[in-house]
């Protein structure tokens, strides 16, 4: 059963071997083969899912050492995997929403000519993903967390001929790297302090190592988490991730990859309730990022970079949860379980829209398709009532713990934490509406497709070979084939009962105890008075939206709005913010830096060499060829050397 | 000789130092002001003779006859042979060319001058223990004793470096034919296919009263032929010119011969004429 | 009289050496200039020999009139060379050692 690990990481990878490699003669076949290949691998993970299912609760972990990787004296590092309840959740996700969208893609990228490739990254992304959550040391975690960069850079620039995905990919990348620093430190730390990076013996002896050492730890994990999961500070690189192609932004950049930080910072979690400060940092900066993404989905009108803005928002939700401790990792990982299938849902229905609309992005622009595209309504639909968390549904179950646990966090803490919780809760009704009523309620606002070479428009439209497409035309929205809408449709099956399932009889909670751990907080108000707040801001943001843009017709052109609405809109000047202090301090730091070189270092170098070449010229005089000159200065030398002796003698 | 122990030499001794003693100042001196090379070369023979003497008076018989055969009669003989092949007559302009090198050596050695005599007169060497000991079995025996003995790897690396010398002033001095010698058919051809001096030169002395090598002949029109002196000469500087001489030689003649002829004025006039 | 004045004889001997090695521009002079300098030490050793009473200066002076031999060959060897070379024997006329 062990060895089924291995073979799960390596069906994905071998797939993206044969699809990079493979040449033009898999063009045909190449996306059904690496649809087969994330399916076996999801199949395996059903396999071990049901293996696991069928032992205690307290020996399902399973340990397999494959190889020793780098055994270079004190220093081991294994390439071995450890398959737990956490582990488990992760891989099924992974692999189920992957081969999801795996399929949708077959639809989604039928007519780019290098879907081939476009596969193949999808399977790198899916084996380094899975190794990522299947590694049982952190060494092995980073080669997968580099490993799911390095896809996410690719597929993020797929369209590289746009200068815009290209800059958005090496936006990511360097991003990323900030964060990858961090975590290449906290193991390089790790290393230091327990002589170890696997995590039995980090996690079992995190307790014996020093508060402060622990603090330092987990805020460098917290800055690797923040890198990757598009938490503030980082966060900047997730909006211009949204130029990669739709199913990407689901799958790495909604339902996956983004919560990579979640899974490392609920993996750490020994380490982090040995540090108290670095658990403040990790909910401080999940309660900023909450509400951060909620203000720039508000004001987005891209609609994918709307769903970005969520993304964020809801990440900064699981951030919190885990921040808050044992009383939340298992409601962090909840969370993220129904957010990968909500959201990866109202990406794909965003996709079917985009598809049926000319590839246009701009949510002004549509309006009054529920007719047009019933099941991309229906099942968008449902994933909005998810996230929103309406009553019944998975967002209403997860989040409802996460608000219910932050205010558990007790004292002020807890309230503050509750609050800004309850906030983003009322903030994510309000965009979600936004977002729902401007594409499917309303009057048309159709407009003639973009011109490829706008920076927001995906170039599928290009590619269009039926005519009915090409740029300059009114959009006929139809419904998209059959291989985007079954996912579409499965995905909203998950996003309705998942989280019904999962607090069934806490079926979830007590999946994951023996590995999170559990303890229920002592909060202040009880479960049933949040459950009614929730319920009541949830109505309060979405009155506010449908008195907004419901009752009147929406402008096709965006009003000016406020200074809030028009800082949102450039993502509350966090590209500003980082041009000002890091490019232009950047800028100053080298200039200066520069100007020392320049006037200090070369100063002092060309101030000798001058100085010596002065003196040289006029040094030069008493070298005038003559011997007898010379035959001077030896004997006078001589005179002086003797005088010297002589008077050395006399003292 | 002297006894050992003493602190005061013979008088007689001292006499022969003080005369000696200024020859050789006077001749070292005289080598180094001297304008010519030969005659600095033998005033240096002269001082290096008053040395040989001192080396005699102090006990160093070996080395004194040595200064004398080695240094006065081979040394010496090969610098005057060197000085020959240069240009015996060559003499130095006295004037000199580097700025200040007189003053400074002038300087230097009087400060160097200044140092070694104070230098030995702080030694305190009142006293010497004189050589009748050492020089009791002979002073070339005893030499040889030390030379074979004691100092025998020194001697043996000399004779080396002496060897190595010969060598290398062989090596220094050898030219080395690099192609055939012209033969006297070739130069001739050469001559005419260049159309320069298809005649011989002519020969030094022609039409002067001198034969030697180092007069140029003279031309027709009584002046001298660069071409009939050896180029050697010319470039040492050393070619004679005696044309003025001749001339005046020959007006002298005329005079003479016409005080001997004045009685007879007319005649003497015919005669001049014929 | 004090041996003692054979050694101010060969200091000052010495000294002239020197300065005529300094102020001479033929080098055959320059040459013999040195040679008067190597025989003003030679009377120095001869002197401390006496001084001394044993025969191990006589033995230096030895040496150095073997190695001043040497010398000279090798010396007048290269003025030959240079002389045929530049058609001069001043040692300023050679004043190539500059930049």
């Amino acid at each position: 059963m062990e060895n089924l690990i291995g073979l799960l990481v390596l069906a994905p990878l071998l797939g993206a071997g044969i699809l990079l490699c493979g040449g033009r003669a898999l063009d045909r076949v190449g996306h059904w083969l690496g649809t087969l290949l994330a399916a076996v691998s999801f199949a395996l993970g059903a396999v071990l899912f049901a293996d696991m299912l069928g032992r205690d609760a307290e020996d399902r972990a399973l340990d397999v050492t494959v190889f020793q990787w780098v055994p270079v004296g004190g220093f081991r590092a294994d390439v071995g995997f450890h398959l737990d309840q956490l582990s488990m959740t992760f891989v099924l996700l992974i692999t189920g929403v992957g081969t999801l969208i795996h399929l949708y893609s077959v639809g989604y990228m039928e007519h780019d000519e290098r879907r081939r490739r476009f596969f193949g990254y999808l399977n790198l992304f899916l084996a380094a993903m899975l190794l990522l959550v299947v590694a049982d040391n952190y060494l092995l975690l980073y080669v997968g967390w580099e490993g799911v960069g390095l896809a996410s850079y690719l597929l993020i620039g797929f369209w590289q001929h746009k200068p815009s995905a290209a800059t958005a990919a090496k936006k990511a990348f360097l991003v990323n790297r900030v964060g990858d620093v961090g975590l290449s430190i906290a193991i390089m730390l790790m290393f230091t302090t327990f002589g170890t990076f696997a995590f039995d013996p980090v996690l079992g002896d995190a307790d014996r190592a020093g508060e402060g050492k622990l603090t330092a730890i987990g805020l460098m994990l917290l800055l690797a988490a923040c890198g990757k999961s598009a938490q503030v500070p980082l966060q900047s690189w997730l909006g211009d991730a949204m130029e990669g192609p739709t199913p990407v932004s689901a799958l790495i950049h909604a339902a996956t990859m983004v919560t990579a930080g979640v899974y490392l910072i609920t993996r750490s979690g020994a380490i982090f309730e040995g540090a108290p400060d670095a658990q403040l940092a990790v909910v401080t900066v999940g309660a900023v990022t909450l509400l951060f993404g909620a203000i720039v989905g508000c004001a987005k009108d891209d609609i994918k970079k709307a769903l970005a803005g969520s993304t964020m928002s809801q990440i900064g939700y699981m951030v919190l949860a885990a921040g808050l401790g044992p009383i939340g990792y298992v409601f962090a990982i909840m969370h993220l379980v129904t957010h990968g299938f909500f959201k990866a849902g109202l990406f794909l229905g965003a996709g079917s829209v985009m598809h049926g609309m000319n590839d246009e992005v701009d949510m002004r622009r549509y309006g009054g398709l529920w007719r047009y595209m019933p099941v991309t309504f229906v099942t968008f639909g449902l994933g909005y009532l998810a996230i929103i968390g309406f009553p019944g549904l998975s967002g209403f179950f997860s989040k409802d713990k996460i608000i219910e646990a932050a205010f558990a966090k007790g004292g002020t803490e807890g309230w503050i934490l509750g609050g800004t919780a309850l906030l983003g809760a009322a903030i994510t009704a309000y965009y979600m509406t936004r977002v729902m009523i401007m594409t499917f309620f309303g009057e048309k606002r159709w407009a003639p497709a973009p011109s490829p070479d706008r920076p927001s428009a995906e170039p599928a439209a290009e590619k269009h070979g039926d005519g009915t497409h090409g740029a300059g035309e009114l959009p006929h929205p139809h419904e998209s084939p059959k291989s985007m809408t079954i996912p579409m449709i499965l995905l909203a099956v998950g996003s309705v009962f998942a989280g019904g399932l999962f607090t069934l009889n806490d079926t979830f909670l007590k999946w994951l105890e023996p590995v999170t751990g559990h303890e229920e907080g002592d909060s202040p108000v009880s479960a049933l008075t949040v459950t009614g707040a929730t319920m009541a801001v949830l109505v309060v943001g979405v009155a506010l939206a449908w008195a907004q843009y419901g009752r009147k017709p929406v402008p096709v052109t965006p009003p000016r709005g406020s200074l809030l609405t028009r800082a949102a809109r450039r993502d509350l000047l966090q590209d500003d913010f980082n041009h000002i202090v890091l490019v232009r301090g950047g800028e100053q730091l080298t200039r200066g830096l520069e100007a020392i070189d320049r006037t200090v270092v070369d100063g002092a170098v060309n101030g000798t060499a001058v100085t010596v070449g002065g003196l040289s010229g006029r040094m030069r005089r008493l070298q005038n060829g003559y011997a007898r000159s010379y035959a001077v200065s030896m004997f006078g030398g001589a005179a002086v050397l003797i005088a010297a002796t002589l008077l050395m003698r006399a003292v | 000789m002297i006894a050992a122990g003493d602190s005061v030499t013979s008088t007689g001794e001292a006499v022969q130092f003080w005369i000696l003693a200024v020859v050789a100042t006077g001749g070292a001196l005289a080598t180094v002001l001297m304008r010519k090379a030969v005659h600095s070369a033998l005033s240096l023979a002269g001082t290096m003779i008053v040395l040989a003497v001192f080396y005699l008076a102090n006990g160093a018989y070996f080395l004194g006859i040595v200064q004398i055969v080695v240094y006065t009669g081979a040394i010496m003989m090969l610098f005057l042979f060197v000085v020959m092949l240069v240009g015996v007559s060559a003499a130095d302009s006295l004037r000199e060319t580097i700025r200040g090198q007189r003053w400074l050596a002038a300087l230097c050695g009087l400060g160097f001058g200044i140092l070694l005599v104070a230098g030995i007169a702080n030694a305190s060497l009142h006293h010497f223990d004189g050589l009748g000991q050492a020089n009791s079995g002979g002073n070339v025996e005893g030499l040889a004793a030390l030379v074979f003995t004691k100092y025998v790897f020194a001697f043996e690396i000399t004779g080396a470096l002496l060897i190595t010398a010969a060598v290398g002033a062989m090596v220094l001095t050898h030219r080395e034919r690099i192609r055939r010698a012209a033969t006297q058919k070739e130069l001739s051809r050469q001559r005419v296919r260049e159309n320069a001096h298809v005649a011989p030169l002519p020969a030094p002395g022609t039409y002067a009263r001198h034969n030697a090598n180092d007069i140029p002949a003279l031309l027709p029109d009584g002046t001298p032929s660069e071409l009939s002196v050896s180029p050697t000469l010319r470039a040492r500087g050393q070619v004679r010119d005696v044309s003025g001489e001749a001339l005046a030689d020959l007006a002298a003649l005329e005079q003479r011969s016409r005080e001997w002829l004045e009685r007879d004025g007319d005649e003497d006039r015919k005669g001049a004429v014929k | 009289m004090n041996p003692v004045s054979y050694l101010y004889l060969s200091a000052l001997l010495f000294t002239i050496g020197g300065v005529g090695v300094l102020v001479r521009r033929n080098a055959i002079v320059v040459f013999m200039c040195v040679e008067l300098m190597l025989n003003a030490c030679n009377l120095a050793f001869v002197t401390f020999s006496r001084m001394h009473g044993n025969l191990d200066g006589q033995i230096i002076a030895f040496f150095t009139m073997v190695v001043a031999a040497a010398e000279v060959v090798v010396g007048l060897a290269i003025i030959v060379s240079v002389y045929r070379a530049r058609h001069s024997a001043s040692v300023d006329d050679a004043s190539l050692l500059k930049l």
